[in-house]
C-alpha cells in the first residue's frame, strides 16, 4: 500500500525558501500570489496492515520535526 | 581526561575538534563511529562535530540523531556527562530533543562562512567559565542552516534560565533573538553554530575558542 506523508512548516514559522520562491514567481510576472510555503512529500510503500498508530509514530519519531513542522498522512 | 568525538558519515570537523581536545587534554580523543552502540569507558567529554551527517538528508542532523551511538550519547548526557555539539552537532542535539528548538535555513538563504562576533551570555557554566559575561569573542561560522527557531515561550524560558550561551553580536542568519548557542536544563549539554575548535591558536587568527575547551576540561577535572 502506498502512503504519502506531507510535511509542512507550522504556521508562523518563517519559511525562507517559500519566500525566495514567492519572489521568483513575482520576478516571472505572476501576479496575485500572496504567499508561498514549501514543504516535503514522502511516499512510502508499506504493508497493507500497517496501522494508523504505526504511521503516526514514524512521523513523530523521524519523518517530521514537530518542533517546527506539521504532517499529514494520506493512504492511497 | 579521556574524551570522545562522534564521527558520522559526512562529518567534516571531527578532526578539528579532536585537535582542539587534544591540545587542552594532551590525550587524543577516541574517535567513535556512528554505528557503535557504546561510548568508550571513561569518556569525560563527548563532542558532536560539524559537517553534513548522512548528507543532511531529510533534515539537518535528523538521521544522525537516530543513530545507535547517539542513543548512547543521550544516555550519557542524562547521567551528566558534558556534551558539546558544534554546527551539525548542534543540529543533531536539537533533533534528539536534548536541546530545544530547531535550526532552519538561514534567513537570507545563503551559506554563511566568515568570522562573527558573539556575546558571551552566561559565563557561569562548565563550558564558559573562562569567559566574562558580556564579553565579545570571535568565532568562525560556516553553515547554511543555522537559523535558530523556537516558540516564544521556549525562547523566554531559555533566556530566563540563563540557557543562552552565546548570542550573535551582528546579523548572521536570522536566528531568533540572535541565539548562537544554548544549554540544556542541567547545563551539561551545549549546542552552538559557531566553531570554537577553529579558533584555538594564534595561527587560526586568535584563540577565543581555546578557552571554551580549557574551561570545560578544568571544570570536569582534566
Amino acid at each position: 500500500m502506498k502512503v504519502r506523508v506531507v510535511v509542512t512548516l507550522k504556521p508562523g514559522v518563517l519559511d525562507p525558501q517559500g519566500k525566495a520562491v514567492h519572489k521568483a514567481l513575482g520576478g516571472l510576472g505572476f501576479a496575485g500570489v500572496s504567499d508561498v510555503r514549501t514543504g516535503k512529500l514522502i511516499e512510502m510503500e508499506v504493508a497493507d496492515d500497517t496501522s494508523d498508530a504505526a504511521l503516526d509514530e514514524m512521523c513523530r519519531k523521524l519523518l517530521a520535526n514537530t518542533v517546527i513542522e506539521n504532517y499529514r498522512i494520506e493512504r492511497a | 581526561m579521556k574524551t570522545a568525538v562522534i564521527v558520522f558519515p559526512g562529518s567534516n570537523c571531527d578532526r578539528d575538534i579532536a585537535v582542539a581536545l587534544e591540545a587542552v587534554t594532551g590525550i587524543a580523543p577516541a574517535m567513535v563511529w556512528h554505528g557503535e552502540s557504546e561510548l568508550p569507558a571513561g569518556a569525560g567529554v563527548i563532542a558532536l562535530p560539524g559537517g553534513f551527517s548522512y548528507g543532511d538528508y531529510l533534515r539537518c542532523g535528523a538521521i544522525a540523531a537516530r543513530s545507535p551511538i547517539v542513543r548512547a550519547v543521550v544516555e550519557a548526557a542524562g547521567r551528566g556527562t558534558p556534551v558539546l555539539g558544534v554546527c551539525n552537532g548542534f543540529q543533531v542535539l536539537t533533533e534528539t530533543g536534548l536541546l530545544p528548538g530547531a535550526l532552519m535555513r538561514n534567513e537570507a538563504l545563503d551559506f554563511v562562512c566568515r568570522d562573527v562576533a558573539l556575546t558571551v551570555e552566561n559565563a557561569q557554566t562548565a563550558f564558559t567559565s573562562r569567559y566574562a559575561a558580556g564579553e565579545i569573542v570571535h568565532f568562525p561560522v560556516a553553515h547554511h542552516d543555522g537559523n535558530y527557531n523556537a516558540d516564544a515561550e521556549t525562547l523566554d524560558r531559555l533566556e530566563g534560565e540563563g540557557r543562552v550561551a552565546f548570542r550573535y553580536a551582528e546579523p548572521v542568519n536570522g536566528s531568533a533573538r540572535g541565539i548562537a548557542g544554548v544549554f540544556n536544563t542541567a547545563g551539561n549539554v551545549l549546542g552552538m553554530m559557531p566553531h570554537p575548535e577553529r579558533r584555538i591558536e594564534a595561527a587560526h587568527g586568535g584563540d577565543d575558542g581555546r578557552r571554551l575547551f580549557e574551561g570545560l576540561l578544568e571544570t570536569v577535572g582534566a
